[in-house]
């Protein structure tokens, strides 16, 4: 909001300043190029560039008769395949990366508003709480919850006592990979929350029920508008991870049935050959997570994403 | 309405219906945040009560009580070797991240300059690009574009991954603080004469150093923690997350808990520390 503003302002304040004084924008403009420059190149050097480098990977063709081999091309077949072939495969990671995103949001959300408005001097503890599990090993970490949700471990047998679990297992099923990606990327969509609830006036939410609104539409038409700009951010950050990952599925997932990131990375490095198809699977993921991103900034956007 | 005749001087005061809805909502808050506290922290648990676990083969299910993985974390091979390697991909990533990243925060918060909005979508897209996508694209280069000037897979192609990636995460944070600064504290050191240098260094960099140790911690901490891009570009080299994947397909040591959890308090009292120095020196400041 307050960037959107600013950017329009800009252009109209650089007219008005530049009358009086010609010289200093310009020698300041040199100096923010020798500052950018650097971090630029390295961007260019190890992002762009390899950018370019998978994109024409992506689009070479199999030379016939030698299995394993590539030429280079602009073959789009690679991404014909990639698409028949791994569908489900995209379709899964969207949906549970999705899932995931919304527990987050349910779960972090509590979270955030207790630190910004009820710890009072225990919000740098709630803090250091927040981030201090993810300093072990996220695979640690994961691996431990495929202890926790073992068929002996004691959430499978409460689940089990109350008859909530269909199949009688969570380990190795969509719903043990659905919870390692919701607690893997909790803290990304804590923080953000967090920061923009930390920013609000708690009077104005104290004025929603002053002015007779109950709990629930305070929330609705107050809190959660206010607090829009993170979880905008808190959700971008969880699930362009969740829908990338393959360890949470190779850790706590099914043998079949797996996400678009497990097969990028199988035929990336235990497949010879797979270079190409792999290449088209990468463009494909990131080109669909762009192309939502920029949907979902547009309907609820700020300039301001983080 | 007009006709209500409440005492005009009584004090408002909530029906105690609405109190205990009140007293309800704000503990409500509370006890879930513990809830969920509790929640972040259980897998840290269970690495820390498995590092004790006397086990076979794998460490999945209690067999009984042990100190000897605590004893000798180096017992198992590649364990401390990885954490080293580890550990120095994350400061020499950390220090070039953090350089390179204040510098472009600065240039992009304090001027204008024609190609603003291009360099903003730079710094954006690695940050809403998956992992897995990078390290696709950085193998592919490295493998057929970088070897053939003797760059090959190892410790300085995680490193060099890794400054790519903790970079704009450095930009955002850093930038963050850059903007909450008030530029007239600076005009102020301008008028008094200060040359420009002088102005960095007395004025806006002990203000701005806050946000930069954040952002260095946030890097280090990205960096310790990576698997998947440093999985594309390792080669033989073995970082401490690449070398507990590859156990897990085994079953993970105990000795991996160990070293995980021992970071984890490290970890913690370093925050810890730099919180209580930093409140004491704004003590000092206002006393």
């Amino acid at each position: 909001m307050s960037g959107l503003a600013q950017a329009s302002v800009a252009p109209a304040a650089a007219e008005v300043t530049a009358g009086g004084d010609d010289q200093r924008p310009t020698r300041r403009s040199w100096t923010a190029y020798l500052l950018l420059l650097p971090g630029a190149l390295w961007l260019g050097v190890f992002f762009v560039l390899p950018l370019v480098q998978l994109a024409t990977v992506s689009l070479q063709s199999r030379f016939p008769g030698f299995p394993g081999y590539y030429y280079r091309d602009v073959n789009f077949q690679n991404y014909v395949s990639a698409l028949t072939d791994y569908g489900p495969h995209f379709l899964r990671s969207f949906v549970y990366a999705g899932l995931a995103t919304f527990l987050a949001f349910v779960v972090a959300y509590p979270l955030a508003y207790a630190m910004a408005f009820k710890a009072g001097k225990w919000r740098n503890l709630m803090m250091i709480c927040v981030v201090a599990p993810f300093f072990t090993s996220f695979i640690l970490r994961t691996f431990a919850w495929s202890q926790i949700l073992a068929d002996e471990g004691w959430v499978a047998g409460i689940l089990n006592f109350l008859h909530l679990l269909p199949s009688g297992h969570i380990i190795n099923t969509p719903l043990a990979v659905v919870a390692g990606l919701t607690y893997n990327f909790l803290p990304f969509m804590v923080l953000p929350i967090y920061a923009s609830l930390e920013r609000a006036d708690p009077r104005v939410i104290e004025a929603g029920g002053d002015l007779y609104a109950d709990g629930f539409t305070t929330f609705r038409t107050v809190t959660l508008p206010m607090s829009m700009p993170g979880v905008l951010a808190g959700t971008l950050l969880t699930f362009i991870p969740a829908a990338g990952d393959f360890v949470n599925m190779e850790l706590l997932g099914p043998q079949r049935g797996k996400m678009v990131g497990n097969v990028i990375n199988d035929q990336f490095l235990a497949i010879p050959g797979g270079y190409p198809v792999a290449a088209a699977l990468s463009f494909t993921l990131m080109a669909a997570i762009l192309v939502m991103v920029f949907l979902y900034v547009r309907r609820f956007g700020t300039e301001e994403l983080v | 309405m007009t006709t209500t005749t409440a005492p005009a001087s009584a004090p408002y005061r909530p029906s105690a219906a609405k109190r205990a809805q009140l007293w309800l909502a704000n503990h409500f808050a509370m006890l879930s945040a513990i809830l969920v506290l509790l929640y972040l922290f259980l897998p840290v648990a269970y690495t820390f009560a498995f590092s004790f676990n006397d086990h076979g083969k794998t460490n999945i299910v209690w067999q009984g009580f042990t100190w000897k993985h605590w004893q000798d974390p180096c017992r198992v091979a590649g364990a401390c070797e990885s954490l080293v390697t580890s550990l120095q991909v994350g400061a020499i990533s950390t220090l070039v991240a953090t350089v390179l990243g204040t510098l472009m925060a600065l240039a992009m918060v304090r001027y204008r300059f024609r190609g603003k909005a291009a360099s903003n979508v730079l710094i954006f897209v690695p940050m809403a690009t998956p992992e897995i996508v990078m390290g696709a694209a950085l193998l592919t280069i490295f493998v057929q574009g970088f070897s053939n000037i003797g760059i090959s897979l190892g410790f300085g192609t995680i490193v060099f991954a890794h400054i790519m990636f903790c970079l704009s995460f450095v930009v955002v944070t850093v930038k963050a603080r850059v903007q909450s600064l008030d530029p007239r504290i600076e005009e102020a050191a301008q008028d008094l004469y200060a040359s420009p240098m002088q102005t960095f260094w007395k004025v806006t960099f002990p203000l701005i150093l806050p946000g930069i140790l954040g952002a260095a911690m946030l890097a280090f901490s990205l960096s310790f923690d990576d698997f998947i891009i440093t999985n594309f570009v390792s080669g033989n080299e073995s970082t401490f997350p690449k070398f507990v994947y590859v156990a897990s397909r085994r079953g993970i040591p105990a000795e991996a808990n160990v070293i995980g959890f021992s970071m984890f308090v490290l970890a913690v009292l370093l925050v810890i520390g730099a919180q209580v120095v930093g409140s004491w020196r704004a003590n000092r400041v206002k006393g």
